[in-house]
């Protein structure tokens, strides 16, 4: 089924070597950070996880909103749902990779990343999450690969296949939960200390990934024959709605704990993303734009004419994507270590370098979406001629 | 796992052995200056400092008399081959000066005796009862050495994906951001110097222990203001300093249970 996405007409080759052509330059600074070390990137004593590891967070997310469609699809049967559901699998398989690129592009020694499995480690939450995305990875392979291959014979698929799906479910839950523990069981860093984190990377991960993914569709419809149709679009749409605002609620649930406490340990973090501590504001305007994003998507998405209004509805998606990646790429991760556990405030911002090698890893996702997106629309001959 | 531990003690040992007898090594071990040790013996690797569980106790008065005193500090980083970037985005340090205030921002309060707000707090790895670094490395590069409590590092093993930096509440460990070697000021050649990619911090110079050494900063302090011993031990000056000060420690409530104790 492979061969489908080798071959194409000339803008698909012009897209896939543009990607290509991005993924080498980023790959000449990933061996520039490489050689010298992590010392290119914006890190520090203080700031010890930024850019990267809030890439992956974010992206994690986007893997477990497969989810909104299987389950809907597989375990309800809505058949709407027939036609996308394998393009969120494949959405979920090129953001695992994308996760595991962004891990290994954090890695001080990368070639020694196997340790993990040489000396498994149950204590370590780091080696579950490691467990569950290698998990959730092959379980999407193998049912999008299945399901598809039933597809393009024009049979059904084997039943053994259902039990399989059944399993991704609570599977792509547990990816984003795991990650969540990744933050949430650190005494040192009271801004993650929080027993919402997990629900909330749920809401944020149920909301963005859909809003994605419609907006995916809607350029498929635009450069393909293919076209999902109204329903399953406003159904994703409905989807996105109800997680954005359980998001939303979650976030002010965080800042009411924060706020009504008044516990300096705690509050000190918000001050930082919001209002700036000690005169560094680097994140303010970041998370103020994020904020309001959320809010006005979440009006535009709540209203049902402006949801079911094709241009609203994609300004709506756009700004669901940006919130949340803004809140999840940049204050999430970054708002945790300012001030640090001495009460120092270092601030960070990623360097060229660092975003130069994370465009590179988002060009590699968008290459394995477009190269998965032609082998599922080729099957089904939607391809346009 | 055993394996490898016991491997790496005896990888420690035999360079140790190998290098012991150097005159070089012996000048900046500093044998010469101190002959016996705790136990009355002639420091060796035949005779190794052990203890149940090592602690520490700071007294901070005697840090705030000699204020600017960096005799630990130097110790430390020259024994242990820390480099020196000269800048704060790359730094590494195993110990280091904290004012009193940052060391134990839940103890200031705003009327608090100036001295002590400002006073020079010696800070490093409090090799922790319950360590969160050990518990979230996801390679067992960082241990606890059950027989005597030291949190131990593997340089080899490590992976450098710093989530012990993340998980320690104490802001105790460096990661090594580029190659540390061409800004180590003075090379000693009978202890590793790391590579970029690798977390690092103070080890209660478990090496010098081997040897029968006492760790490098307690040795170099003039004031005795850091004293080291064996806290299963009743009769020992730690003990014996506990019993009779009040001491503190940080971030107790946290439940980690660090082994550093500070006068005040």
């Amino acid at each position: 089924m492979l061969e489908k996405a080798l071959k194409g007409t000339k803008t698909y080759w012009t897209l896939v070597i543009s990607i290509m052509v991005i993924m080498g330059v980023a790959f000449l600074f990933y061996l520039r950070q490489y050689h010298y070390g992590l010392g290119v990137t914006g890190l520090s004593r203080d700031v010890t996880w930024g850019f990267y590891i809030a890439q992956f967070t974010f992206l994690v997310g986007v893997a477990a909103s497969a989810v909104m469609v299987v389950l809907p699809y597989y375990l309800h049967n809505y058949k709407a749902f027939g036609k996308i559901t394998i393009l969120g699998e494949f959405l979920a398989i090129a953001s695992v990779i994308m996760c595991m690129t962004f891990i290994f592009v954090d890695m001080g020694q990368p070639f020694r990343i196997l340790n993990v499995f040489l000396h498994p480690t149950p204590h370590s939450l780091m080696f579950w999450d490691t467990v569950a995305l290698g998990g959730y990875l092959l379980l999407n392979i193998i049912i999008s690969r299945v399901v598809l291959d039933a597809e393009r014979k024009a049979i059904a698929p084997p039943g053994w296949i259902k039990p399989v799906i059944i399993l991704s479910i609570p599977w792509a839950i547990s990816i984003h939960t795991v990650t969540a523990f990744l933050y949430a069981g650190l005494a040192a860093r009271p801004f993650w200390l929080t027993a919402v984190l997990a629900p909330r990377f749920l809401a944020s991960a149920f909301s963005s990934g859909p809003a994605l993914l419609i907006l995916l569709c809607l350029l498929l419809r635009k450069y393909t024959r293919f076209d999902p149709g109204k329903e399953p679009i406003q159904k994703l749409a409905l989807i996105a709605t109800y997680a954005m605002a359980a998001n939303v609620f979650f976030i002010l649930m965080e800042f009411f704990t924060a706020l009504y406490s008044d516990i300096p340990e705690h509050l000190m973090h918000f001050e930082y993303l919001f209002l700036g501590l000690d005169g560094k504001t680097n994140l303010v305007p970041w998370m103020w734009t994020s904020e309001i994003l959320a809010l006005i998507a979440l009006v535009l998405l709540i209203n049902p004419g402006t949801r079911r209004r094709e241009g609203t509805l994609i300004l709506a998606c756009v700004m669901v994507f940006i919130s949340i990646w803004i809140d999840k790429g940049m204050g999430m991760v970054v708002g945790g270590f300012i001030p640090n556990p001495l009460g120092n405030v270092t601030e960070y911002m990623p360097t060229f370098t660092e975003l130069m090698i994370s465009l590179g890893v988002y060009a590699m996702g968008l290459l394995l979406v477009t190269g998965l997106y032609k082998i599922a629309l080729s099957v089904r001959g939607e391809v346009r001629a | 796992m055993k394996i490898d531990r016991r491997k790496f003690i005896k990888f420690t040992g035999l360079t140790a052995i190998g290098l012991a007898g150097t005159p070089a090594a012996r000048a900046f071990t500093g044998e010469d200056s101190l002959l016996v040790n705790e136990a009355g013996r002639q420091p060796s690797v035949e005779n190794p400092l052990t203890a149940k569980r090592w602690a520490m106790v700071i007294n901070l008065k005697k840090c705030i008399a000699q204020d600017g005193c960096t005799k630990c500090i130097d110790a430390c980083h020259t024994v242990h081959n820390v480099p020196d970037f000269g800048n704060p985005k790359d730094e590494i340090k195993w110990i280091w000066k904290e004012s009193f205030e940052h060391a134990f921002h839940e103890q200031e309060h705003e009327f608090i005796n100036e001295a002590l707000k400002h006073a020079p707090t010696l800070v490093f790895c409090n090799h922790c009862d319950n360590p969160p670094c050990v518990r979230v490395c996801p390679t067992q590069a960082t241990w606890k050495r059950e027989e005597d409590g030291i949190v131990m590092m593997d340089w080899h093993r490590c992976i450098g994906c710093r989530y012990c930096v993340v998980a320690c509440p104490y802001g105790s460990r460096s990661f090594n951001w580029r190659d540390p070697r061409p800004f180590i000021k003075e090379l000693h050649p009978d202890f590793p110097t790391r590579v970029r990619g690798v977390v690092e911090k103070c080890t209660f110079c478990e090496e010098r222990l081997a040897r029968g050494l006492m760790p490098a900063c307690v040795e170099a302090c003039p004031e005795k203001a850091m004293v080291f011993g064996d806290l299963e031990d009743a009769d020992s000056e730690v003990r014996e300093l506990l019993r009779n000060n009040y001491t503190i420690r940080r971030k107790p409530s946290l439940g980690t249970m660090p082994e550093i104790y500070y006068i005040i």
